[in-house]
């Protein structure tokens, strides 16, 4: 592998830390859906230059899945659900921003710390490659975990699946049935929100996850 | 060719039934196809235990499995008889429509499929996709009464339950990564024959990672203590027969996909020992459910946390390992799965004849309704762990085989019993006896699917066969 190759995918694999923390800090939805978007393109040119490399054509399909469907297709799918259902425009935060950056840089450190070690074996790539792609999984679940509304939640959880992604373009020879089945689950997972969505519009006026927690479990 | 045949039938009836299931409008032709179906695939499972096939590229069926396929597709059985009568309850009583009908038998069929697959598939990234299926039309499924509490649990469910699969797939990436060294690139390093065979040569720090994600990942849809929360509202709010399967059977898919992992861990020379982690989490699943059973007032939730501490004691008894404690582990597994589908048989039509699910209001059973309520006093005894039932001596088997190994933790194990115990007791005992109260209407019940289940576990506590028993004992030694 020569340096550029190397860099190049370095670079990509790193942006999407970045974007992952970008996503962290919004407090828009609609600038959320947005970054969201800007990070599946990243993802979309990591995958398309981790082909590239490899050699591994099949890749190019995942590399497409996220940057039209994923980059494109969804965000404005939730763009017309968050303006259709009429949903508050403000992400509500359980933990305000400060405190969730200098946690999220305590798990890339951790990420990095963690996947460094135990890969003392494999090539270079593959090491930073897995460590970045935890950086991002553990940067979505922390977002899901500080994020109030379902929206804002359901991004959390694709980010997660950008980074798992990211893991899988990573390993080298991984079977396309892999990637394809994420791709599929992505799908899956969506009309299944979109089927939540709709259902929870037709009961609450809001799709504040804490709207939910009212009703929460048993009651006297 | 015949052992071919039989794989192939409990993956396609189930696939087929279910496209059937969805193009039909009547509901009881389609009730009846279900429980048809169900039985095809259970003569199929069966016939698997006589003509075991060879392990292919793509599938496998070998001592271990193959008592979960069987245990499977006969719980699948006998709950789509149970739902065909509580199904045909809830249309009269207005709670779903005929239309949702359809939905639901062809879910419940894709379900079937998922985790028949997730069992018998000899690849880890098959084996993720088919939980992974199997969580989502459960989530349809558990959803499916469109109340508040309904859509709240399924939603719960379905963000807990991805979380988790995503977890699981990072540690299936990360097998892959430690055996493609090995192994070479491409499907073989996701084989489980193949992963096995190479097992001693992986790198070990790099698999121990793996499994932390997996055991993370997947023991969340075991529903172990501290990643437990989605399970009793799921138990709760989605149909009965949904419940039963869920306890009964998707809770031992993903401890299956645990076990084989541990296996893989256990054969890799230098890896961290999966017990330790498996005995905490089981230790502290059945002492949380213990105390949290004695604040249960719905009756299906209540029955919920009486699953999650028998998770919680079966990854217990793995966790210790040894061919005793494994073979109690499996033994309690199997009738964990009997018992607790056999109470939900009863909790939803009992549910269904007092219109509540509420503890507080339910009263006097055995007198209003004699066979439920004894039906349900006997399920108890049996889920709490009394002789003669099985759970009785799976139970004394894993308190005796810590005690011979680790005596310490044979203290907490026993204590947590007691507090299950003494729950269970407190609350069958108003609900079984004393003056009935509330509404009350009779039930048409078909009685057998749970009459059979308690039969089993009585004779499984009174005498096993020594095949079975030699049987278990194979699969014991070979989870080391």
């Amino acid at each position: 592998m020569n340096a550029l190759e190397f860099d190049l995918a370095h670079l990509l694999a790193g942006g999407m830390v970045l974007v992952s923390f970008m996503l962290l800090y919004q407090n828009r939805l609609y600038a959320l859906l947005n970054v969201f978007a800007l990070q599946a393109v990243v993802l979309g040119l990591a995958v398309a230059w981790q082909a590239w490399v490899q050699g591994a054509p099949h890749l190019f399909v995942t590399a497409a899945i996220a940057i039209v469907f994923k980059a494109v297709v969804i965000p404005v799918a939730l763009h017309r659900i968050v303006a259709r259902l009429g949903i508050h425009r403000e992400v509500e935060t359980v933990v305000s921003v400060g405190p969730t950056m200098l946690a999220g840089m305590a798990l890339v450190g951790l990420s990095i710390v963690v996947m460094l070690r135990v890969t003392a074996g494999a090539d270079l790539l593959a090491r930073e490659d897995l460590a970045f792609a935890l950086s991002v999984i553990l940067l979505g679940l922390l977002m899901m975990v500080t994020r109030r509304n379902a929206v804002s939640q359901v991004i959390g959880f694709m980010s997660i699946e950008n980074g798992l992604i990211l893991a899988a373009a990573g390993a080298k020879g991984m079977p396309l049935v892999v990637e394809i089945s994420v791709a599929f689950s992505v799908l899956v997972a969506l009309i299944v929100i979109g089927v939540f969505l709709f259902r929870i519009r037709e009961r609450f006026d809001t799709v504040d996850v804490q709207a939910l927690d009212r009703f929460r479990g048993e009651r006297q | 060719m015949t052992a071919a045949a039989g794989l192939a039938t409990i993956l396609v009836v189930p696939i087929a039934a279910a496209a059937l299931l969805a193009a039909l409008p009547n509901y009881r032709l389609s009730a009846r196809i279900n429980v048809i179906a169900a039985f095809v695939t259970l003569l199929a499972a069966l016939s698997l235990l006589l003509w075991q096939p060879e392990p292919g590229r793509y599938f496998v069926v070998d001592d271990l499995n193959i008592v979960f396929i069987v245990l499977n597709t006969f719980v699948g059985f006998t709950t789509s008889v149970f739902s065909a009568s509580y199904i045909g309850h809830e249309l009269e009583n207005g709670r779903l429509k005929p239309v949702h009908m359809r939905f639901y038998h062809a879910t419940y069929q894709v379900l079937m499929f998922a985790m028949n697959l997730a069992l018998a598939t000899n690849n880890i990234g098959v084996m993720w996709v088919a939980i992974e299926m199997a969580t989502l039309t459960t989530v349809l499924m558990v959803g499916m009464y469109r109340t508040h509490e309904a859509i709240e649990a399924a939603w719960k469910y379905f963000i807990l339950g991805s979380v988790g699969i995503a977890l699981a797939l990072f540690g299936t990436i990360l097998v892959y990564l430690t055996a493609q060294p090995v192994v070479g690139e491409g499907t073989e390093a996701m084989v489980w024959t193949v992963l096995m065979a190479h097992a001693g040569t992986f790198d070990p720090a790099l698999l121990n990672v793996a499994f932390v994600f997996l055991m993370l990942g997947y023991g969340t849809k075991v529903g172990l203590a501290p990643l437990h929360a989605w399970l009793p509202d799921a138990h709760a709010e989605g149909p009965t027969p949904i419940s039963a399967v869920l306890s009964g059977l998707l809770l031992n898919v993903a401890l299956y996909a645990v076990l084989r992992f541990k296996l893989l861990l256990s054969a890799t020379p230098g890896a961290i020992a999966p017990g330790p982690l498996m005995v905490t989490m089981g230790l502290s699943s059945l002492i949380f459910a213990g105390f949290m059973l004695y604040r249960r007032r719905d009756i299906k939730r209540m029955f919920a946390y009486s699953s999650i501490e028998h998770m919680g004691i079966i990854a217990f008894a793995f966790g210790i390992g040894g061919p005793l404690a494994n073979f109690a582990g499996l033994l309690h597994m199997t009738m964990h799965s009997l018992t607790k589908s056999a109470i939900f048989f009863t909790v939803g039509h009992i549910a269904q004849a007092k219109r509540t699910q509420k503890i507080a209001e339910i009263r006097g059973l055995t007198t209003s309704h004699p066979v439920l309520g004894w039906g349900l006093v006997l399920g108890v005894v049996a889920i709490a762990g009394l002789p003669p039932l099985g759970i009785f001596m799976s139970e004394f088997l894993v308190v005796s085989s810590t005690f011979a190994r680790e005596p310490l933790l044979a203290l907490p194990l026993v204590f947590g019993l007691l507090i299950a115990f003494g729950a269970l007791m407190l609350r069958v005992h108003s609900l079984a006896f004393g003056e009935p109260t509330g509404p009350s209407q009779p039930v048409h019940a078909s009685h057998w699917p749970m009459v059979a289940h308690l039969a089993l576990v009585l004779t499984a506590g009174l005498y096993l066969p020594p095949p079975l028993v030699a049987w278990f004992q194979t699969v014991a030694r070979l989870l080391g």
